[in-house]
């Protein structure tokens, strides 16, 4: 079992053995955000083709590579040494372009009953979000 | 340590939501169970509030708008440093610098009370233009900082300390600047805080250097680290 983490939670998945991160189509989708699509690796409006003549590094019998695009995308990955956990993140350039948006970043955190709230959920407010910490 | 705030302000179409960049709810617990918040007060064990503001430090905050529009971007939340005034002989610090502690606090406060009131007419409230010009956006070694930081706190619930120490490590080390994941990572004392000698070095080692940067708003105390 392989487990990734990216900005919509951790997903466990069941990755093919082999350099990278191998991923059938639907466990990229629900891990990511990213769907594979004949254009490439797709999210909203966004198709990035994987690099011509390297495409088997990328995509190969319904699996897609996420290692691969994400070092393709310059997104930032970490693993561990098994590589039975990945951390995918979302690339710099995106962080600053939703940040120069204004629109505030949405997520979704714990109380300590563990009952989870969402910045969204006080759409219509004003919010002053404020962080603190025991250390 | 928004409450009163808060309880002022509620009925106005506002509120606090506290974040706690603690990976250990149980470090995070007795604070909040002692202030007893009536505002959402939430544990962000990966720090992930942190990754998508760009923040660095605690207390920083951003102000949000009923639209959802960020209205002034993550920023120190009206901290002063005092504290690198500290005398460890007396274990106090001077008085004017107290004081201009206790100053800037009740400036940033009032500025919040401001903008609660009267909105965009608020003088504290940025338009677009400035909002964007006060974002700071993160750098690409800031953005793989990230990706170590949750890959070794999930490492280190699942008991793999030696490998989820080396994570946070590179992490701090891609991203020197964030006192969040350095303080995270660090050594805490028996009152629960990464104060020990090695925090007080890197303070130290800030020269001129802000702990706290300061915060572009009228009528904020000039920030000085002067001894």
């Amino acid at each position: 079992m392989t487990t990734v983490l990216s900005d919509l939670g951790a997903f466990p998945v069941t990755a093919s053995p082999g350099e990278g991160l191998w991923l059938s189509a639907a466990e990229a989708a629900m891990a990511t955000g990213w769907s594979l699509q004949p254009e490439g690796l797709c999210r909203g409006a966004v198709c990035v083709p994987a690099p011509s003549g390297r495409e088997a590094e990328f995509v190969a019998g319904g699996k897609v590579n996420l290692a691969a695009f994400w070092r393709h995308m310059d997104a930032p990955a970490a693993h561990s040494k098994e590589g039975d956990i990945w951390a995918l993140g979302e690339s710099a350039g995106g962080r600053a372009d939703s940040l120069r948006s204004l629109e505030a970043p949405d997520f979704t955190l714990p109380d300590l009953a563990g009952v989870e709230h969402s910045l969204s959920d006080h759409r219509g407010k004003k919010v002053l979000l404020a962080t603190w910490a025991s250390w | 340590m928004w409450q009163t705030l808060y309880e002022e302000l509620k009925d106005r179409n506002f509120i606090v939501i506290a974040v706690a960049m603690d990976s250990r709810a149980d470090a995070a617990r007795p604070w909040i169970e002692q202030a007893a918040p009536t505002y959402p007060a939430l544990i962000d064990r990966d720090h992930r509030v942190s990754e998508l503001y760009n923040m660095v430090n605690v207390p920083q905050a951003v102000w949000i708008d009923e639209e959802g529009r960020i209205v002034r971007p993550a920023e120190n939340a009206g901290a002063f440093e005092a504290f690198r005034s500290l005398n460890f002989e007396t274990m106090t610090v001077p008085e004017d610098k107290a004081a201009t502690a206790v100053n800037a606090k009740t400036t940033y406060v009032a500025a919040v009370r401001d903008w609660v009131l009267t909105g965009s007419a608020s003088a504290h409230a940025f338009d677009a233009d400035q909002a964007r010009a006060h974002t700071q956006a993160p750098s690409a070694e800031t953005a793989q900082a990230h990706c170590h930081f949750r890959l070794g706190q999930h490492l280190l619930r699942q008991d793999r300390a030696g490998e989820g120490n080396e994570q946070l490590a590179e992490a701090s080390r891609l991203h020197p600047t964030s006192w969040n994941i350095w303080r995270q990572a660090a050594e805490v004392n028996d009152m629960g805080l990464a104060a020990g000698p090695e925090f007080w070095a890197r303070v130290n080692a800030l020269g001129d250097d802000y702990y706290y940067p300061p915060v572009d708003m009228a009528g904020m105390p000039p920030p000085k680290t002067d001894e």
